[in-house]
């Protein structure tokens, strides 16, 4: 569903400094892949290249996604096809109300895949489902995006959008961060009421195993330098937990 | 009309960022008329104006405030050649003067607005909220004097500017001009001038929305404040949507 080949990616306009240096995984359909790996090593990244984030240039290697060509599209055509992006500081944007912008948004993907718009009814109907799911209030979605929430509200409404976007594959960056321990166990199980379907991918990007008790990843990759350098199933991120990145990672390359 | 006998110039304090040659084009007949408009004590009258076409343009209100009354005036300005909205307000005891407008366009054209606003009496609050976008070679102006008169204690003036550029080489000029012989009063200025927020217009891409939409939606965001005071959605809609449609086609 989203392979990676070889991705070399550089940060920064003018010193550019390679930060993706050989980057190759695959993520299939119907699985939740688990990203670990220590501060610095590309985590962050690898979701800001996959979205386009402008400062990030792909020097070389390869990104396929539900078979396209995904640095043939631009960020916004990238969404439309499938791909949703959670953000590890969801942006606020004064002025314009959560129902406007994601209707605004979901119309515009609709629109791109050739699809009737919803009526403004329609998709009051389908956020107030979606909002419900991740136990928020329909009138904290009137208010303006990201505007005055807390670090746990940001991180709850980037899982309310990804309801309502329905999208095929989600790069989740560090969505649990900042996060209680109860709003931990509501977005994790927003992720697998959401995503968790025989034609949906997630990339997982996270720090700790806390989310993945909930999440339950399918499988778990260390991220180290620039590169994938260990994948494993499950118990890879338990004996992450237990013995830290330096022990399991010595033994991958010994 | 002996008022504008003679063009004024650059060195004149209300004229400083107006297009000089497009004044000339005008001539001392195009911008001496004045519309008096009187409110009457406790009448409460909104006007609403959209200004500016494709040919110089100069509107000149002068308002006189009763006491107790309430004078709302709220304009776009988005035509495409030299715009001037001048309006010269004085305040009775205890009335509202509530000014919102809106100067957003490309091209090279300078649009501005002109407020002279005197405190004449006691009580009287005053509010001004302007916004300005523009891109290629454009200017907004905002020059807004604020007079409190000697026994205009109580007054309360405020005066909000904020320019948005779309693109380097526009600008935006705020000139705030108190003078105040009062000493019980309040009189709040504030301006900033800056760019379209690039981690917003990132993060509408990454929910679907192509770069027109997202710019749309964020300049709606940002010359809506001009109208926040506006109780009327039909006349609100009508002014962001003037507004709104210079846009088109932009990017």
């Amino acid at each position: 569903m989203l392979k990676i080949t070889d991705l070399h990616a550089t940060v920064g306009e003018d010193n550019p400094k390679p930060i993706l240096k050989g980057l190759s995984l695959e993520v299939q359909a119907g699985e939740v892949h688990a990203i670990m790996g220590p501060n610095g090593a590309g985590k962050s990244t690898l979701a800001n290249v996959l979205g386009g984030k402008p400062g990030y240039d792909v020097t070389s290697g390869s990104v396929e996604f539900a078979g396209e060509d995904l640095f043939d599209l631009d960020p916004h055509e990238r969404a439309a096809t499938g791909l949703f992006l959670g953000f590890q500081y969801p942006v606020e944007i004064p002025g314009v109300s959560n129902v406007q912008f994601l209707r605004e948004a979901l119309n515009a993907q609709r629109k791109f895949r050739e699809e009737e718009p919803l009526s403004g009814g329609e998709f009051l109907k389908l956020a107030k489902e979606k909002a419900g799911l991740l136990k928020m209030d329909m009138e904290m979605l009137k208010r303006q995006v990201n505007v005055g929430f807390s670090g746990g509200e940001k991180k709850r409404a980037e899982m309310v959008q990804m309801g309502i976007l329905d999208p095929k594959f989600a790069v989740l960056d560090e969505t649990d961060s900042g996060l209680d321990i109860d709003a931990l166990r509501i977005v994790g199980e927003g992720i697998n009421s959401i995503m968790r379907a025989p034609d949906k991918g997630v990339l997982l990007i996270t720090h700790y195993q806390r989310l993945l008790d909930v999440v339950k990843p399918d499988r778990v990759s260390i991220l180290a330098d620039g590169r994938i350098v260990q994948t494993g199933g499950p118990d890879l991120a338990l004996r992450l937990e237990d013995e830290g990145y330096d022990a399991v990672m010595s033994e991958a390359l010994a | 009309m002996s008022e504008a006998a003679t063009l004024p110039t650059r060195r004149d304090e209300a004229w400083r960022y107006a297009d000089i040659d497009a004044v000339a084009k005008l001539g001392t007949a195009g911008i001496a008329e004045w519309q008096d408009i009187v409110f009457a004590a406790g009448e409460t009258k909104r006007i609403c104006l959209i200004v500016g076409g494709d040919a110089p343009e100069v509107t000149r209100l002068r308002l006189t405030v009763g006491d107790g009354a309430r004078a709302e005036i709220f304009a776009t300005s988005a035509g495409s050649d030299y715009t001037r909205l001048e309006i010269e307000v004085t305040l009775g005891k205890g009335s509202h003067f509530e000014f919102g407008g809106v100067t957003i366009g490309g091209g090279d054209a300078v649009r501005e607005f002109v407020t002279q606003t005197v405190h004449a009496e006691p009580d009287a609050t005053s509010n001004q909220t302007v916004r300005a976008v523009h891109w290629g070679q454009a200017t907004g102006n905002f020059l807004g004097e604020i007079k409190v008169a000697r026994d205009a204690q109580k007054t309360d003036a405020a005066q909000d500017f904020k320019g948005l550029l779309l693109e380097a080489g526009a600008s935006a000029n705020a000139v705030p001009q108190l003078e105040i012989f009062a000493d019980d009063v309040k009189c709040a200025h504030g301006a900033t001038v800056g760019q379209l927020d690039e981690a917003a217009r990132y993060y509408m891409a990454a929910r679907g929305l192509s770069p027109e939409m997202a710019q749309r939606l964020l300049v709606q965001a940002f010359i809506g404040d001009a109208f926040v005071e506006l109780d009327d959605e039909a006349e609100r809609e009508k002014l962001l949507q003037s507004a709104l449609s210079k846009l088109e086609g932009k990017l």
